[in-house]
């Protein structure tokens, strides 16, 4: 940490918040709020004084509310950088009554209650966003009484009660009455593994903390009985199973099974809980001095705003998405930004560096180019045909384009920030808009090549480059069969698949259509798919209303790893498409042209 | 006539992977006789040395101007080709992949006849794309030499330290007014039991 505050090439910014992003790889332009600190950083040395005088006494963030701290004050001892900073909200001297003590007795006379908050404008090429998690608080799981009864505590609580550093000065204490506790308890996956209560996921790390937890309280106090209730125990990496080993010698319980709810004994502050334990098959109850509940990780609650403004997307979890979980780890579907830590996913301190380091080696990529190349295969306008309707600028998941319905301007990308997804070409109903090398005539020259002989036996499957394209190909590596009448064409997204591309394929005689791409949180680029569907939607309804059977076309989602499925679903498509009956595809043909008819008439 | 379109469809047997599931000389029979193929050749492993060199020997004595390698998938070898065929002085974006392993003989491999008939038609369907591909730029654009980490908890510190110490510079930018984020509040850390700062 220290190492950050003095490094030459690392300017610091504390109380700051980056209020915008514009630009694009190799070239973003950020705008940081520096907030006021009202104590002179480089001047403040830490002595204390000020904080002594200080009349106020608040919720101390850092010790998560088992201290107070005043309203000048310095987050820990080994704050970096090592200052003081007024918070203004609890400070008495925003008011007309102006306390000044602090200023008064600060003798390098740091203190400066005219700071303001700053602007600071940067240049940069790539980012990194290591924002990290909330740890999941379990006040809205009344059953376990956190925050009604004082001996039922997280794990980051107990974190402060056994650290040397910490309000008790490492003494373990239960916080109802600073006794200390003989008996404890840890309820795992608390806020995880849950559909009702918390999170679905595993969080990761709440095993291995607690099994830490359980083998320092162990070296201080050998007397404690510690009991742990889990669902199953995670001790999955490098020496975790070893440190789960010392702990169950060290004379830890283990108990599988989790207790429905707590109760307390008001006069005692005693906890009492009944458990399963699955593996004896029995009821056991437990009575305790104090209850340490594994809280989990959760993404954060203020994440919004970041993941906004770096046109960044989420997983279901929450958690921010990488651009391929297996292949590209690190780096976010927004070209030139990367992921470090939790903010991607639960993970201990050693992956969150390991990531860390990977972050910062994609980033240098970029950095160490004078240039780079971007993709050609990217959106172009034809300002001509544009009539600034806007669609475009409103499927795009980038934000690339910008159009004014109002000022008559036409649509323009901004090449840097196009990842060529197609959503654009495939919404624009005037082709003003067209994906270099993926352009509106290839397709329609593909298909007609695809139904040129004969049609009635074959399916027409638009697969996306990145999962169901993949996974026809790892059918093919896995060298699973399905029948030999389907047709692939290859989309970069299935959001590149025009509504006449469909259209084209009945006319021409397909029997059946499917449109397949990556399931929708999963989206290569970002959150495309969602246009897909809403075109889909459309087709069904025109199909019905044409009098097209709206089951010809078909809609799936895919992973690049479910080779499985995609044999599966086109063994039943072409079961599908053999019902599909000459004279149907007659009919078809002849309620598209007569459509068309009437469009040109 | 300079916009004549030239093109040469390569397929690939991939030692038996394709040649042992389909039938690769009517596949090449079937793509001279189309629109616009100037040509069309068999070899054993298109992506090795020598099937590369027949691309560009080809290349340059017909005066192709477009390739369609009937192969493997594009995920695979389509860098492959583009590179081969640029170094023949031929636009990357020239080059189409009709992928006849992964998506034909591969998962057709007990039908010989549907297998090679399929294959006939996704190198139809290439050539009909190869027809109208387009050369194509791929622009460059100048690079800031400096990174901006949003928060300093322990991912931030280790990306800003790693990139600072490579002579980039970082912009380090923590909403709290020190950095250290929730590893600043552990007591000791698995799996080493050390101090966490
Ligand atoms: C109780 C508990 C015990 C643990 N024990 C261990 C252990 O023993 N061993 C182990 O390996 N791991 C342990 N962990 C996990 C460890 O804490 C995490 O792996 C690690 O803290 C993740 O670091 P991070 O940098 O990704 O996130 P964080 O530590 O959350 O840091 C993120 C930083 O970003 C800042 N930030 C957030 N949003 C913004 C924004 N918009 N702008 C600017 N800054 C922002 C935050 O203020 C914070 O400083 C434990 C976790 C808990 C909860
Ligand atoms: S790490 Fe353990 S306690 Fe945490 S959610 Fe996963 S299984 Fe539950």
């Amino acid at each position: 940490m220290k190492d950050v505050g003095r490094h030459p090439r690392i300017k610091l910014m504390t109380l700051s918040e980056v209020e915008d992003v514009s630009g694009y790889v190799g070239n973003f332009n950020v705008k940081v709020r520096r907030k006021a600190r009202y104590v002179r950083e480089a001047d403040c040395t830490a002595c204390g004084e000020c904080a002594t005088v200080c009349p106020v006494n608040k919720y101390n963030e850092y010790e998560v509310g088992l201290a107070t701290r005043n309203a000048i004050y310095i987050p820990f001892p080994q704050s970096i950088p090592s200052s003081y900073v007024i918070n203004m909200a609890d400070c008495l001297s925003k008011d007309v009554i102006t306390c000044n003590k602090c200023v008064e007795k600060c003798q390098k006379r740091c203190i400066d209650f005219d700071m303001r908050d700053e602007i600071v404008e940067l240049k940069v090429g790539a980012v990194v966003v290591a924002t990290g998690m909330d740890v999941y608080d379990p006040t809205r799981l009344d059953e376990y009484g956190y925050t009604r009864f004082q001996n039922v505590v997280t794990s980051l609580e107990l974190e402060r009660l056994i650290n040397a550093g910490g309000p008790t000065g490492g003494h373990l204490v239960r916080p109802g009455d600073t006794k200390a506790p003989k008996r404890i308890g840890f309820i795992q996956c608390v806020g995880s593994r849950s559909h009702n209560r918390g999170n679905p996921y595993c969080s990761n790390i709440c095993c291995m903390v607690t099994i830490k937890n359980s083998l320092l309280i162990k070296e201080h106090y050998p007397d404690t009985e510690i009991t742990v209730f889990y669902i199953d125990i995670r001790a999955f990496g490098k020496g975790f199973e070893d440190l789960y080993e010392r702990s169950k010698r060290e004379g830890v319980r283990y108990v599988r099974g989790l207790p429905e709810h707590i109760e307390e004994d008001p006069s005692t502050g005693s906890l009492r809980l009944k458990v399963e334990n699955t593996t004896a098959g029995c009821i056991e109850e437990h009575e305790l001095d104090m209850v340490v509940l594994a809280v989990g990780l959760e993404a954060r609650k203020d994440g919004d705003k970041i993941r906004h403004l770096l046109s960044l997307s989420q997983t279901s979890d929450g958690f921010l998405a990488e651009s391929h979980p297996k292949l590209m780890p690190v780096d976010a579907p927004t070209r030139g930004v990367f992921l470090a830590g939790c903010v991607e996913s639960p993970k201990d301190i050693k992956d969150s560096v390991t990531q860390a380091s990977a972050a910062a080696a994609r980033a240098g990529v970029i950095l160490s180019s004078d240039k780079i190349k971007l993709d050609a295969a990217i959106a172009v306008v034809d300002k001509e045909k544009c009539t600034f309707c806007e669609l475009c600028v409103q499927v795009c998941p980038y934000s690339a384009i910008s159009a004014s319905k109002q000022n008559k301007i036409a649509a323009h990308v901004t090449e840097a920030m196009c990842a060529g997804c197609g959503s654009c070409a495939a919404e624009c109903a005037f082709g003003a808009i067209s994906l270099r090398h993926f352009e509106d005539a290839q397709y329609m020259a593909q298909i007609e090549a695809a139904l040129a002989e004969n049609p009635q036996d074959t399916a027409i499957v638009f697969a996306c480059n990145w999962c169901s394209y993949a996974a026809a190909d790892l059918t093919g590596t896995s060298r699973l069969q399905y029948p030999p009448n389907i047709r692939i064409i290859r989309t970069m997204c299935s959001a590149r698949v025009n509504e006449k591309f469909v259209m084209q394929a009945f006319k021409l005689g397909a029997p059946v259509v499917l449109v397949s791409g990556c399931h929708l949180a999963d989206c290569h680029y970002m959150a495309a798919n969602r246009s897909t569907v809403k075109r889909m939607d459309r087709l069904w309804s025109r199909l019905e209303r044409l009098g097209i059977r709206p089951e010809r076309l078909q809609l799936e989602w895919m992973s690049a790893a479910e080779g499985q499925k995609f044999a599966r679903v086109m063994a039943e498509l072409d079961e599908r498409r053999s019902k599909v009956t000459p004279e149907e595809i007659e009919q078809t043909r002849k309620a598209l042209e007569a459509a068309d008819k009437k469009k040109v008439a | 006539m300079a916009d004549e379109i030239r093109i040469g469809v390569f397929v690939c047997e991939c030692g038996l992977n394709i040649a042992g599931f389909l039938d690769c000389g009517e596949v090449r029979r079937y793509a001279e006789g189309l629109e616009n193929v100037v040509v069309s050749t068999v070899n054993r492993y298109t992506c090795a040395d020598p099937g590369q060199q027949e691309i560009k020997k080809k290349i340059r004595e017909l005066n192709l101007n477009r390739v369609v390698v009937a192969s493997c998938s594009p995920r695979l070898h389509e860098p492959t080709f583009r590179t081969c065929v640029a170094e023949e002085g031929l636009n990357p974006y020239l080059v189409d992949m009709a992928n006849i392993r992964e998506q034909c003989s591969w998962v057709h491999s007990t039908d010989r006849k549907a297998a090679t008939e399929k294959a006939k038609d996704i190198v139809r369907i290439a050539v009909a794309r190869a027809r109208l591909l387009k050369p194509q730029k791929e622009n460059e654009i100048p690079v800031t030499d400096a990174v901006l980490v949003i928060g300093g908890g322990i991912a931030g510190i280790q990306a800003s330290l790693d990139l600072a110490n490579a002579e980039h510079m970082v912009y380090l930018v923590e909403k709290q007014p020190s950095i250290g984020g929730v590893m600043a509040q552990l007591d000791k850390t698995f799996p080493t039991m050390d101090c966490s700062i």
